[in-house]
């Protein structure tokens, strides 16, 4: 068939439906979180009044807010570092370990996706809760129980790795996946070390796949709210819990959309940087 | 390439995989344990072990409105989404057009984005459009986030997708609705089966959205939720391992299905 404007078209008719509905469902409440952003503190004003004051209230440095952006962004940090290191080797074993298996493997990993957010953790809670299953199991074993070990920084993390092991594992063993075998076995022939190899064919060559890991994992764990509240017993309170507090308890909703706004700034920016590096197509279609 | 160490490395990873996998599925187990405890409060070792608060939990009126809205709102996301998501799919992997590229980044955008904050922005929208948020506003929020995960879902099987066979049969005379029916349709369905299957799924255990979008209308997850946090019962474990049977229920019959789909095809 020539290049005809028909079979163009095709494609922008497929797309128009998804388009106007993210229009409607995603472009347009961003565009309301904006207008509440700049609205008079404590009004419902939208786009009627202009008002910088929620931004500073946001970043007051006597205030706690910019406290819990601080702890966000650092456990965040944290998480994505630890789920890099717990999830190389196993993307390594799905994509060139367990051959036939490694579907079934990948289901068992991607199963817990479609258990809500709320019954994992509260699993967890039950685990390490004074008298649970761990408390119980070292008394059967005549060891003293657990101290307490609820209710942390630490626990909160540990929710954070548990839940989001699935946005990292899966981009990370495509990425690995896209890389030759034979490509590796040539560098061994051709006397590179066991290191060298890694960091000159399989890193370079796995690292789209691997940055997408990175980003999903810090983007989604910069807006963790759940693993604080289950897990940590508000002992951290997250940047979207204050965001959460603002539009509920405080109904004060323009500063929760100032730092709404600031969050989606900061997750929009690191995404479109990362999008632009990478080529879906092969990425998705090994093309 | 096969040297001793190799094997010893290979040994290690696959430990390291068992022993990763048993704790994802550490906190499910404690769950179920917790639910079939008879005594209100959980202590292990579990003393009694019974099916009484499984048999509360079904009995109870309230939770049958949660599980029927649900349902409810999970069908409703998986029928939209897979149809939306199908042609959105052709657009980000089948055909070639200018404004692809831009297009598969901006479908991808929602993904990224907490869903807390999503769920807020909707709440925001909807107040501005008059909306009262019910299970229906639900279903739109859950097609947000769901829309674009089934589109890439799809996408996958779009790329391994031979585009020749749609020409091929055109040059045969067939017409466009026939080739859709008889030639692209069939072949992508194993794609649109796993679609169908995240969108219910991830419809089923949302909490996020539909906390703030469902208004008054309680879901599974939301309900979970406001036990754990006050007014715990041992129905709250029990509902929760109940959710996950379910899940894996659903997740084992589409499973055959593609799988006696796959068959079907091979055979003819």
């Amino acid at each position: 068939m020539p290049l005809s404007p028909l079979k163009l078209s095709a494609g922008v008719r497929c797309a128009s439906p998804v388009l106007l509905f993210l229009l409607l469902g995603f472009a347009a409440p961003l565009l309301m979180v904006v207008g509440y952003a700049f609205a008079e503190p404590k009004s419902f004003e939208v786009f009627s009044s202009f008002s910088l004051s929620n931004f500073s209230a946001a970043l007051d440095p006597a205030g706690t807010l910019w406290m819990s952006f601080a702890w966000s962004i650092s456990l965040a940090l944290l998480a994505t570092v630890l789920l890099a290191l717990i999830a190389y080797p196993i993307a390594y074993a799905l994509s060139h370990l367990f051959g036939k298996w490694s579907s079934l493997v990948s289901i068992l990993f991607v199963f817990p996706l479609f258990i809500s957010e709320n019954v994992r953790l509260y699993g967890w809670v039950q685990f390490l809760v004074k008298g649970g299953v761990l408390d119980g199991l070292l008394k059967m074993l005549g060891m003293e129980g657990t101290p307490a070990l609820l209710y942390s920084p630490e626990i909160t993390l540990l929710g954070m790795v548990y839940v989001y092991l699935p946005f990292m594992l899966f981009p990370m063993t495509l990425g690995l996946s896209m890389v030759p075998r034979d490509l590796i076995a040539a560098a061994a022939d051709l006397g590179a070390s066991r290191l060298m190899i890694w960091r000159e064919v399989e890193l370079p060559l796995a690292m789209p796949g691997i940055l997408i890991g990175l980003l999903l994992t810090f983007v989604l764990s910069v807006g963790t709210v759940a693993e604080a509240k289950i897990l940590g017993g508000q002992s951290v309170i997250t940047v979207v819990h204050d965001i959460e507090i603002a539009f509920t308890y405080a109904q004060n909703w323009p500063l929760g959309a100032a730092l709404a706004l600031i969050l989606v700034l900061i997750i929009g920016s690191l995404t479109l940087w990362a999008l632009s590096k990478i080529d879906l197509d092969r990425m998705l279609g090994g093309r | 390439m096969y040297d001793q160490a190799q094997r010893r490395n290979h040994f290690f990873i696959r430990c390291w995989v068992t022993f990763v996998l048993l704790l994802i599925y550490l906190p499910i187990t404690c769950s179920a344990l917790a639910s079939l405890s008879k005594s209100r409060y959980f202590m292990f070792p579990v003393r009694q072990y019974s099916f009484e608060w499984w048999e509360k939990t079904l009995a109870s009126m309230e939770i049958k409105t949660l599980l029927g809205n649900s349902l409810a709102i999970a069908t409703l996301v998986t029928l939209i989404a897979v149809v939306l998501a199908f042609f959105g799919a052709l657009a980000f992997a089948r055909y070639d057009w200018k404004g692809r590229k831009l297009y598969q980044k901006l479908l991808l955008l929602p993904i990224f984005f907490p869903q807390a904050v999503l769920g807020l922005a909707l709440l925001l929208w909807l107040n501005a459009l008059g909306l009262m948020p019910s299970w229906k506003t639900a279903v739109f929020a859950h097609l947000v986030w769901i829309v674009p995960v089934v589109t890439l879902v799809i996408a996958i099987k779009v790329y391994s997708y031979d585009a020749t066979l749609e020409d091929a049969a055109a040059d045969l005379g067939a017409n466009r609705w026939q080739i859709f029916r008889e030639v692209t349709l069939p072949l992508l369905w194993p794609g649109i089966w796993s679609g169908a299957l995240f969108a219910f799924l991830l419809s089923w255990g949302n909490f996020p959205l539909s906390l703030y979008t469902a208004g008054a209308d309680s879901t599974v997850p939301k309900w979970l939720y406001s036990k754990m946090v006050a007014g715990y019962t041992p129905m709250v474990p029990a509902l929760g391992t109940m959710s996950t049977l379910g899940a894996i229920v659903v997740l084992a019959l589409v499973g055959l299905l593609v799988l006696s789909l796959r068959r079907l095809r091979q055979a003819n």
